[in-house]
């Protein structure tokens, strides 16, 4: 089972990151749970939400506290949430950054987690350059699939574009498609 | 078909399958979506001969719903937490009444201190006022307990509340099947009223009565339930003939043959119980799981039946009867009372705390190894507790208790900790 935690400030898509991802693995056939951290989200507040893959049904209802599956939408809050908390040793880690691990102030860390991989790309710039908005969340989850192979990059589409029918689908579909071509050719395994 | 869905998304397309005729409701989290949803719907004519009205309250709510039900039209509400508490002389008419109105709760706990997460307080606060209550583990279940609970409350004319675990529940995304128009319409047939206010036929409803007839209309009301008993799994059956999947019934069982100790679990909890027992059950511990899906009528009889061999039952609830202890684990024992069976209580879950399966699994250990204190409390800060009943003892102003214990364990931005 794919354990996926994700972390970002409300109002920059995180439950719909979330439930983009399950919908992508629903249309791959898998099976997929989506849920959000049930907090009280005012925009700008720190937010989390879950996703789980699997081949099987899942029932566990607790919330994901050792994902295997890291992604940080917003770079800000490495220093005040603690967002790697239970991931696993050899998990992966999606960034939503332009900076080098070591302006992020992640050596140690990275040192300390040798088998942990971490994609560092810029998804707010992919969807601001296409959408005029900096919202990473469709990057994030192109960028999951083409680093993983854990969605198709069909199914990225179509969950897409059933989640933002019309114009706005197209054009999400652009930030995915560069996103995903982006990552696959930048492995930015830091 | 099977779709990728919110919890509170497919419920609301199965309520509008079920042709609902008059909906009354007042939005409160987590239950907006579902009324959301139906609202629009019904504006753009997706749900034929239907009427929504906003109004100031839940009580005006389930008022109106009163009215409509005895006009004989079909009803459909839904609410949470104080939205619950504050329609509570309603729904007691309600049931006293014999109406078949349908309920969603999507289950949230009941302040103060005000809190938006999930526990069964605010349904449990309504279980003695006579409606039945189905419990669902999963969004595919909360689906069909609706489609099951409209032909239920009709058959027996008494109201039905499907309790979905909110957020956990409601605003899951995951798979369900949803049903066709065609089966449902085969399932669930017109609402033919037992009583109607027709003005070709006039009848009262609602009559004042004194000692001389009060206990045996209140029976009568109980009886009611006894029915349910039986109508319950009859209609899961039927259920399960027209949609080809086994949803509600009085109870389920989870490998409960030959199992010693016996979890019991109402709603959504129950899935993260299920793999706890796998766990436990690779390590080779004799564990069995049961899932209470009908708690009004409270199915003592079959519960007595499934759990009459095992040496114990750990009763895992997210309630409290304070100054008690658990409520499901009472009428647990009552259920099995005069066999050696021991009754565990765990009150868990309290006002949106994560259940792990990690807790479950520790808590089946601990207390067939050593025994529980009764009740059991899971995961409580004892140290937060102990700091705040030190306070408390050596200062007469202590102040508030929600606060000092927000400073106790470093939330609160208000003060200095």
């Amino acid at each position: 089972m794919i354990e996926i935690r994700i972390h970002g400030r409300g109002g920059q898509g995180v439950v719909t990151a979330a439930e983009l991802l399950a919908a992508a693995a629903f249309h791959d056939g898998k099976v997929a749970q989506a849920f959000p951290s049930f907090g009280s989200e005012r925009t700008g507040a720190p937010v989390t939400a879950f996703c789980r893959i699997d081949t099987k049904p899942i029932r566990s209802r607790e919330p994901v506290t050792h994902p295997n599956v890291l992604f940080i939408q917003d770079s800000t809050l490495l220093h005040q949430v603690n967002v790697f908390s239970g991931l696993s040793d050899q998990g992966i880690v999606m960034m939503n950054s332009t900076r080098k691990a070591e302006e992020l102030g992640l050596n140690d860390w990275i040192v300390q987690h040798p088998e942990v991989e971490i994609y560092s790309f810029p998804a707010s710039d992919l969807a601001e350059k296409h959408l005029g908005r900096s919202i990473a969340n469709v990057g994030m989850v192109a960028g999951f699939a083409s680093v993983t192979g854990a969605l198709t990059k069909e199914a990225v589409q179509y969950a897409i574009q059933e989640k933002f029918p019309g114009k706005l689908g197209a054009l999400n579909v652009q930030v995915a498609a560069e996103a995903f071509d982006y990552v696959s050719s930048h492995k930015i395994g830091v | 078909m099977k779709q990728q869905i919110e919890g509170s998304q497919a419920v609301a397309q199965a309520v509008a399958l079920c042709r609902p005729e008059v909906m009354a409701c007042y939005p409160i989290s987590p239950q907006t979506h579902i009324v959301e949803t139906l609202s629009r719907k019904v504006k753009a004519g997706e749900i034929g001969n239907c009427q929504f009205l906003n109004v100031e309250s839940e009580f005006g709510a389930l008022s109106v719903l009163i009215g409509a039900s005895a006009m004989g039209a079909r009803s459909y509400t839904a609410t949470t937490s104080q939205g619950l508490l504050f329609m509570a002389e309603a729904v007691y008419n309600a049931a006293g009444l014999g109406l078949p109105i349908v309920m969603t709760i999507a289950n949230r706990a009941i302040g103060a201190p005000i809190n938006i997460w999930n526990d069964h307080s605010d349904s449990m606060a309504m279980r003695d006022a006579g409606w039945l209550q189905l419990f669902a583990e999963d969004n595919q279940e909360a689906v069909d307990l609706h489609i099951q609970a409209f032909r239920l409350a009709e058959e027996l004319s008494c109201p039905v509340m499907v309790c979905m675990d909110g957020y956990i529940l409601t605003h899951a995304f995951e798979e369900v099947d949803l049903p066709t128009q065609e089966q449902v319409d085969d399932f669930l047939p017109p609402f033919e009223p037992v009583q109607v206010l027709d003005p070709q036929d006039p009848v009262s409803i609602g009559a004042m009565v004194g000692p001389e007839a009060f206990t045996e209309v209140r029976y009568l009301a109980h009886h009611k339930h006894l029915q349910a008993l039986e109508a319950i799994p009859r209609i899961s059956q039927a259920f399960q003939d027209i949609f080809q999947r086994s949803s509600g019934g009085l109870l389920k069982q989870y490998h409960t043959d030959e199992a010693e100790t016996l979890l019991l679990a109402l709603g959504s909890v129950n899935g993260t119980i299920k793999d706890a027992v796998d766990d436990l059950r690779t390590e080779g511990w004799p564990v069995g799981a049961i899932q209470l899906c009908s708690y009004r009528p409270f199915p003592s009889h079959a519960l007595r039946h499934v759990a009459h061999n095992a040496k114990r039952v750990i009763v895992i609830e997210k309630d409290l009867a304070v100054g008690n202890g658990g409520i499901v684990s009472g009428e647990v024992k009552l259920a099995l009372q005069g066999l050696p069976t021991i009754v565990d209580t765990v009150i868990a879950g309290l006002g949106g705390r994560a259940i792990s399966k990690a807790a479950v699994i520790d808590i089946v250990k601990a207390a067939c190894l050593e025994g529980l204190e009764e009740p059991h409390f899971l995961d409580l800060n004892w140290e937060a507790i102990n700091r705040e009943l030190t306070k408390q003892a050596e200062q007469r102003r202590s102040g508030p208790t929600p606060e000092n214990l927000l400073r106790e364990i470093g939330l609160s931005s208000g003060k200095a900790l």
